[in-house]
């Protein structure tokens, strides 16, 4: 029996059997990883609650014949108890662990980056200190962009030429300059284009600053942009409430 | 693995939820040993439970009728509604014997990576349950039961953002308390944040 260690975040947990469960974790250093989590739906389990989706845990498992065998789990951010006081959040945490379950085919395949990109984005949805459909898009920006294929912003997706250029088209990659421009491509704003570049950058007082039109049409673009690249349709990305807490407000009243 | 048919019924067995493999073939074998008119019993509850079991058109509770046999009692508080996910909780909360009020079965949880958002469970139809009377009384309390844990705290979270807007309406959250004859160094964090948010004056 071999033991291993890792820190990882819950994405996602399926029933097996009786009281049993699969979890599906990204870890930090062994990329995902599927494993057995045995007796965790008794109501007198202590670690069931710990390997709910969005539990970012040092976990330990042994290797098992098909599939690896949790035996210990401490708690490092409980993300999951910010995240389900809030609706809007809990939506966009879920797109974000969807995308990352997405976005890791290969067990073991190491994923270091993406799972620091996955911590980040929830610790930021859980605190609540930034809009969420923000912190989303920023994610799925950055996400697409380790795996090699973030939409052209700042210069024309076909040819290279720097922009920015008034017209958008998926398939070909991002935003096209006048003579790449095939037909049937978007006219994004300027002001969005910008926005989804800050969002990449991580550039957060322009993205903060940006108009609530072009945070729908940034998230618009965003979200198509992704579809395209993936085989199936995320499921959770049409379920993310996407209204944009106004920018004015100083005191969030509103926390529902 | 077995031949043919024993293999098929371990098979058809292994896809209900809650039984595993090993389960499987211990059902699949009793069956296998069982009294022929055990057997013909089982497999007409089984085709009746298709036939004839429909869901309640006011709490979505299964039924017997076009509405349930709770919903039906007059006797039961028409004023105050437990919202749970599934009619297995009905069952729990009905073996307390604790609560007298009525029910309301949304079908599921808010679970954005299986794809069901408010519109695939019973949400409208909660919402239009509030505000009719039934035998001349309106509900004013709703008492969220969903489950402790993640899907079913977003659910109970969601339905009481659209609740607070019904002015005059008490909308509860059942109280998740740490298990008895437990330390509470050993409690998980999202039980013992629970047990701090609802804690009560003593
Ligand atoms: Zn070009
Ligand atoms: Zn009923």
């Amino acid at each position: 029996m071999s033991l291993y260690r890792d820190t990882g975040v819950v994405l996602r947990v399926q029933k097996l059997g009786e009281a049993d469960r699969i979890i599906t974790m990204l870890t930090r250093r062994h990329g995902k990883v599927r494993a057995v989590a045995k007796g965790v739906r008794r109501m007198t389990s202590r670690f069931g609650a710990r390997l709910e989706p969005f539990g970012h845990v040092d976990v330990q498992f042994y290797t098992g014949r098909t599939l690896d065998v949790v035996t210990q789990v401490q708690t490092l951010d409980a993300f999951g108890v910010g995240l389900v006081n809030d609706y809007q959040r809990y939506t966009a945490g879920c797109a974000v662990l969807e995308t990352a379950d997405r976005l890791t085919l290969e067990q073991g395949e190491p994923a270091f980056r993406l799972y620091l990109l996955v911590t980040g984005a929830l610790r930021a949805l859980a605190e609540g200190s930034r809009d969420a459909s923000l912190v989303l898009d920023a994610f799925l920006l950055r996400a697409m962009s380790f795996a090699g294929w973030a939409p052209a912003l700042t210069e024309c997706a076909r040819c290279g030429v720097p922009g920015p250029h008034p017209a958008f088209n998926v398939p070909a990659g991002g935003s096209v300059c006048p003579r790449c421009r095939p037909p049937g491509s978007a006219s994004p704003a300027e002001e969005t284009l910008s926005l989804l570049a800050a969002l990449l950058h991580g550039e957060w007082s322009v993205a903060e600053a940006a108009s609530a039109g072009a945070r729908r049409e940034g998230s618009g673009l965003v979200a198509a942009h992704l579809q395209w690249h993936l085989e199936r349709q995320l499921r959770s990305l049409p379920l993310v409430e996407r209204r944009a807490k106004p920018l004015a407000a100083a005191v969030d009243k509103d926390n529902g | 693995m077995y031949e043919g048919p024993v293999q098929d019924l371990i098979d058809e067995l292994g896809r209900l939820p809650g039984v595993g493999p090993k389960s499987a073939q211990r059902i699949a074998f009793h069956l296998l040993a069982a009294d022929p008119a055990d057997v013909s019993r089982l497999q007409e509850a089984l085709q009746r439970v298709k036939e004839g079991v429909m869901f309640c058109e006011v709490c979505g509770n299964v039924s017997e009728q076009n509405t349930c046999r709770i919903c039906r009692d007059p006797r039961r508080e028409a004023s105050v509604v437990c919202v749970v996910e599934e009619p297995k909780d009905v069952l729990a909360i009905e073996r307390t014997r604790e609560f007298k009020g009525r029910y309301h079965v949304l079908g599921g949880s808010l679970d954005p990576m299986s794809g069901i958002g408010p519109d695939q469970l019973r949400v409208r139809e909660l919402l239009s349950r509030i505000g009719q009377q039934v035998n001349g009384v309106d509900i004013s309390e709703v008492i969220l039961a969903t489950d402790p844990n993640t899907e079913g705290e977003a659910t109970a979270t969601y339905l009481g953002r659209l609740l607070r807007e019904f002015p005059g309406l008490t909308v509860t959250r059942l109280a998740s308390g740490l298990p008895m004859g437990g330390d509470l160094e050993f409690a998980d964090e999202l039980t013992l944040g629970r047990a701090l948010s609802g804690r009560r004056a003593v």
